[in-house]
């Protein structure tokens, strides 16, 4: 069952009002379950793993490495295919340049989609600029979904060699169609990289059923902590890559010459991980499996049609993207009242909202505006907290247009 | 609900020096990056004194109305005068608390005006 009171902070006031968290795809709100995690770890037995014969270091090396066996059976990978990283960005960096470094040449294609969160272009753009790859980007209908022709025409290009999208856009919450892409990739011997820092909160992951080469989230936007994340890659891509990162763990041996490096998944993992963090990520994957994934998605798609049924009624609100297939995430324009305007006067209401380009520039080119007012919905809210938002931005509107 | 106060809600519903100056001495374009705020500011000297301050662009209240404000209030003022303003002196001319998270939108008219004259 749903526990708001699982969430300590859900209890809060600002400026004497309850705390409405609509700030989901940004950041989750932390149970006392990960909260006890964490705390627990530097209460009991805080110490360095994978080092020292002691049993402190025992208990710290057992329990991290539990977590890891979580996280596997969490998307239903092998441990050793379980990369911790410090969020989605680093691992698609990571896979850029030791992958990417090592496979790609001038006048390779990497196929983006025109959605994709900065995280998914950057490295890729870095990637040009040093190897002179060609990026080619998937176009968007006007409801946000992906025009899967052209799509598929990008594809048939001889020179694509990795396809690398969101399975979730974080602006506008519609969940793409990544399977149908994957299998033509596939077919053409194309590698696959599944952006999943918006979905992994919402839709349970099989990575087997996805069928992606790799697949990178972050753990503070499901439950877990900040500073932690996930790179899945599959086992026999990963073996032959280089390694990242130099330095401790990574390695086999070292001498003033040379070094080996270490197994799976260590060699992608140099120096002294966030222990705490990725033990707090495995309480995170069992917090939410225990909840249910059936019963996350019950809640969400009633909060999302109650959404929609309340702003569809606002005649000075557009919402980007209209697809079916959506999360409860809406990126909000409003007549004449700047996002960042609206964002800051809700919040002295209590209402946490985020305006920009929330990290996705093109996506707010192809819609023709700089920013949007972004509401992101999780499990945990409630139809009365949209009331009380809709209520507010009327009265918002209201006082505006008075002036 | 609250909204700003008057003075910035004023500037802002009714921008003071509003366009471009074809004569300008100096112009800069400036971007908020986070919140997509875009200003182009246009100065003119007479002397060693500021004589005119127009701007161009769009954005939020406060970087709006803010650089409005400049527009009446750093006429007169000499280039070093100006470039030796800050965040405590923009508080002060706007009149109006401002929180960390705006900080950029109202130091957007100050930085276009910053690197402009240097």
């Amino acid at each position: 069952m749903i526990k708001r009171s699982d969430f300590p902070i859900l209890q809060k006031k600002i400026n004497g009002r309850p705390l409405v968290y609509f700030d989901n795809a940004a950041t989750t709100q932390k149970s006392n379950f990960v909260l006890k995690a964490l705390g627990d770890y530097y209460r009991h037995y805080n110490s360095n793993v994978h080092r020292g014969s002691n049993p402190l270091a025992d208990a710290a090396t057992r329990r991290y490495e539990a977590a890891r066996d979580i996280v596997a059976n969490f998307i239903k990978a092998e441990r050793e295919e379980i990369i911790f990283t410090r969020g989605t960005t680093e691992a698609i960096n990571l896979v850029a340049r030791t992958w990417g470094e090592a496979n790609l040449k001038a006048g390779d294609v990497v196929i983006l989609s025109i959605a994709e969160h900065h995280a998914n272009i950057v490295p890729w753009l870095q990637r040009q600029a040093k190897q002179k790859i060609k990026i080619k980007y998937i176009p968007l209908h006007s409801d946000g979904t992906w025009n899967l022709a052209a799509a598929k025409r990008l594809l048939n290009h001889p020179r694509v060699k990795l396809l690398a999208v969101a399975q979730v856009s974080n602006v506008l919450g519609i969940i793409n169609p990544v399977s149908e892409l994957i299998r033509l990739a596939h077919r053409r011997g194309i590698i696959t990289l599944v952006d999943a820092a918006q979905s992994v909160a919402h839709l349970k992951i099989d990575v087997r059923r996805l069928d992606c080469d790799f697949l990178a989230f972050s753990g503070h936007k499901i439950g877990g902590p900040t500073g932690v994340g996930v790179l899945f890659g599959r086992r026999k891509i990963l073996e032959t890559m280089p390694a990242f990162l130099g330095g401790g763990d990574m390695i086999s041996f070292v001498t003033t010459k040379n070094f080996g490096l270490n197994d799976l998944p260590y060699k992608f993992e140099a120096g002294t991980p966030d222990i705490a963090g990725v033990i707090g990520l495995g309480a995170a994957c069992r917090y939410l499996e225990k909840l249910d994934y059936q019963q996350i998605a019950r809640q969400e798609k009633k909060l999302t049609a109650y959404f929609l049924k309340k702003i569809n009624r606002l005649n000075f609100v557009k919402v980007l993207g209209r697809a079916s297939s959506k999360l409860p995430v809406f990126s909000l324009i409003l007549d004449g009242l700047h996002p960042h305007d609206a964002a800051d006067l809700l919040g002295q209401e209590g209402i946490i909202l985020r305006a920009g380009h929330h990290c996705a520039q093109p996506l707010h080119d192809f819609f023709k505006t700089p920013a949007s007012l972004r509401a992101s919905l999780s499990f945990y809210n409630t139809t009365g907290e949209i009331d009380f938002f809709i209520t507010k931005l009327r009265e918002l509107q209201r006082a505006w247009r008075r002036l | 609900m609250d909204l700003y106060a008057q003075n910035i809600m004023d500037h802002y519903k009714n921008p003071r020096h509003r366009g471009p100056l074809s004569d300008a001495d100096y112009q800069q374009r400036e971007i908020n990056q986070t919140c997509g705020d875009d200003l182009t500011v246009f100065i003119k000297f007479a002397g060693k004194k500021i004589k005119t301050i127009t701007f161009i662009g769009s954005g939020c209240v406060i970087s709006q109305a803010g650089i409005s404000i400049l527009s009446e209030k750093l006429v007169g003022k000499t280039k070093e005068q100006v470039l030796a303003y800050g965040f405590d002196k923009i508080k002060k001319i706007f009149g109006i608390a401002i929180s960390d998270r705006r900080y950029n939108c109202a130091m957007l008219g100050l930085r276009a005006i910053h690197k402009a004259l240097s």
